[in-house]
């Protein structure tokens, strides 16, 4: 991996203020960050609001350009765009999820999901925007259905966790959906037809090398193939699968434990993001940003992983969430934490 | 007169705790309003009072930690330069719920005391609790704590139990 050899840092672009309470997510916009088109993010907070942030193509800063505000009454813990990037969907302790559209500038509450019983903790969208994820401190997994008009339907709610709910993603490329909970696992749901019934076809827990305590946030690598999970038990988890057998229609490929990246956290992980070049961002409680990747003497069997560097006090209080920008043109990662700012880095070569 | 937490809850409190799954919920609606206000200042009070790391507000009490038996100085772990605290508290009452709403008390009181950037773990005494495992995870789980603190009925009540009183 040329990153290894190359003189990094993570240097501070930005720092965004406004949000009166801790940030708890953001979210890039998937279709902007494209040539001639400026950067978009969005932020979640404990102050009920969502803001989404844009670049200026002037400046170079980014600005706030809208508060989505009055329409949760809770914290909004979770946001998500849609794979167009047309539509953002936020996640509320006020048990809804609500679907935003922008209309030339404002954003427009389209709907409103109602269905669980409390918190809402995440919300994530499939690789084609046809279906839509929830969870919950209800311990349950909702599955929605994106129809015409912008109407969602829940066609299957799932049960199988036994405890709060903390994280939904979908797979990159298949429709398989995982979720990570306080009861320490993984689990992983998928339907065999295109109409039938979800189910739970594996749960990755203590037994398979999984983890010992609440797993808070999961995410993949830009091929699909591999997994990487953060927990409370202050380690970060890699697991691996034959995607191509699953891709052919071979049935399911089980995920396998593929290494354990334990000794270099000291506090909760709360937030874990696989950036397109294969770098391992993670955000902790201990306020630091730490990047790992592949090492490059591990065996074809074996692949292990190192620390690439390690970014302390890259906020003031603990980071809850770290999220890559998918442009081409430079390496930026954004964080947002517990202090109520958020900041965006690049990861470039020290000067 | 000395203050008894175990006479304060009820049979019929125990059953639902008991069966109870969500220890923070039931906490918050059964075990609050019994919890005698001037035992959590007691308690917070005499652990800021133990550490110069904060401001001192010194009210007299007529009952000691000690006496209480809940929280002795050594329970309490305070490191300046990293900027952490950790408070092992012993619950007199066996109720799962009594000690997660006195860890939750106790949360908050650190929290509004201690600048923001100072980190904590709070937990119950090992061995003293049956289910303290469970108790620490959901004291120290910062999204569960956040979620019931939104609750304002829990949160005024957990402002009266903070509040001095010398009724």
């Amino acid at each position: 991996m040329e990153f290894l050899d190359a003189n990094l840092e993570l240097k501070e672009i930005q720092k965004l203020q406004g949000h009166t309470d801790r940030v708890w997510s953001i979210a890039w916009n998937p279709a902007t960050a494209a040539a001639n088109v400026p950067t978009v993010f969005a932020s979640c907070s404990g102050d009920k609001t969502v803001r989404i942030w844009e670049q200026s193509p002037s400046t170079l800063s980014w600005d706030c350009k809208a508060v989505l505000e009055e329409t949760h009454t809770r914290t909004v813990r979770s946001c998500a765009w849609s794979p167009s990037g047309k539509l953002l969907a936020t996640a509320s302790f006020d048990a809804t999820t609500a679907i935003w559209e922008n209309v030339g500038g404002d954003f427009e509450c389209l709907s409103t999901l109602e269905g669980h019983e409390n918190e809402v903790k995440c919300v994530s969208w499939n690789a084609s925007g046809s279906l839509l994820a929830t969870c919950g401190r209800d311990k349950t997994v909702w599955i929605w259905e994106v129809m015409p008009g912008n109407e969602f339907e829940c066609i299957q709610v799932l049960q199988g966790h036994t405890q709060d709910v903390k994280m939904v993603r979908w797979h990159p490329t298949m429709d398989i959906l995982f979720s990570c909970s306080y009861d320490n696992t993984v689990k992983v749901w998928w339907s065999e037809d295109d109409d039938g019934d979800w189910s739970c076809v594996q749960t990755l827990g203590e037994s398979s090398y999984g983890h010992s305590s609440t797993v808070w946030s999961l995410d993949f690598n830009a091929k699909g193939d591999k997994l990487v999970t953060c927990s409370d038990d202050l380690t970060l988890k890699i697991w691996e699968a034959d995607i191509t057998m699953m891709q052919s229609g071979d049935g399911y490929a089980p995920w396998n434990h593929l290494c354990t990246l334990s000794g270099y956290h000291d506090r909760t992980i709360f937030s874990v993001h696989w950036s397109r070049e294969g770098i391992i961002a993670s955000g902790a409680a201990d306020d630091a940003v730490r990047l790992f990747v592949q090492s490059k003497d591990g065996s074809m069997n074996e692949p292990s992983y190192q620390l690439l560097l390690k970014k302390e006090k890259a906020h003031e209080m603990d980071i809850n969430s770290v999220q890559w920008c998918h442009g081409e043109e430079k390496r930026l990662l954004a964080s947002a934490s517990d202090d109520g700012t958020i900041k965006v880095w690049e990861l470039a070569t020290l000067s | 007169m000395e203050p008894d937490l175990v006479a304060s809850v009820q049979e019929s409190d125990i059953t639902l705790l008991k069966s109870s799954e969500d220890i923070m919920e039931v906490a918050i609606s059964v075990v609050l309003p019994r919890l005698l206000p001037l035992q959590i200042e007691i308690m917070v009070s005499g652990l800021i009072n133990a550490n110069p790391i904060v401001d001192i507000k010194d009210p007299e009490h007529p009952y000691s930690l000690e006496e209480l038996k809940v929280i002795s100085e050594d329970a309490i772990e305070v490191d300046n330069e990293r900027s952490y605290v950790r408070v092992t508290f012993t619950p007199t009452v066996e109720h799962c719920s009594m000690a997660t709403v006195i860890g939750l008390c106790l949360r908050v009181k650190l929290m509004r005391s201690l600048p923001s950037h100072y980190k904590m773990d709070i937990r119950v005494a090992p061995g003293t609790h049956a289910t303290e495992a469970a108790v620490n995870k959901q004291l120290n789980d910062k999204e569960r704590v956040a979620a019931a603190l939104e609750n304002p009925n829990l949160l005024d009540m957990v402002d009266e139990c903070l509040a001095p009183s010398y009724a």
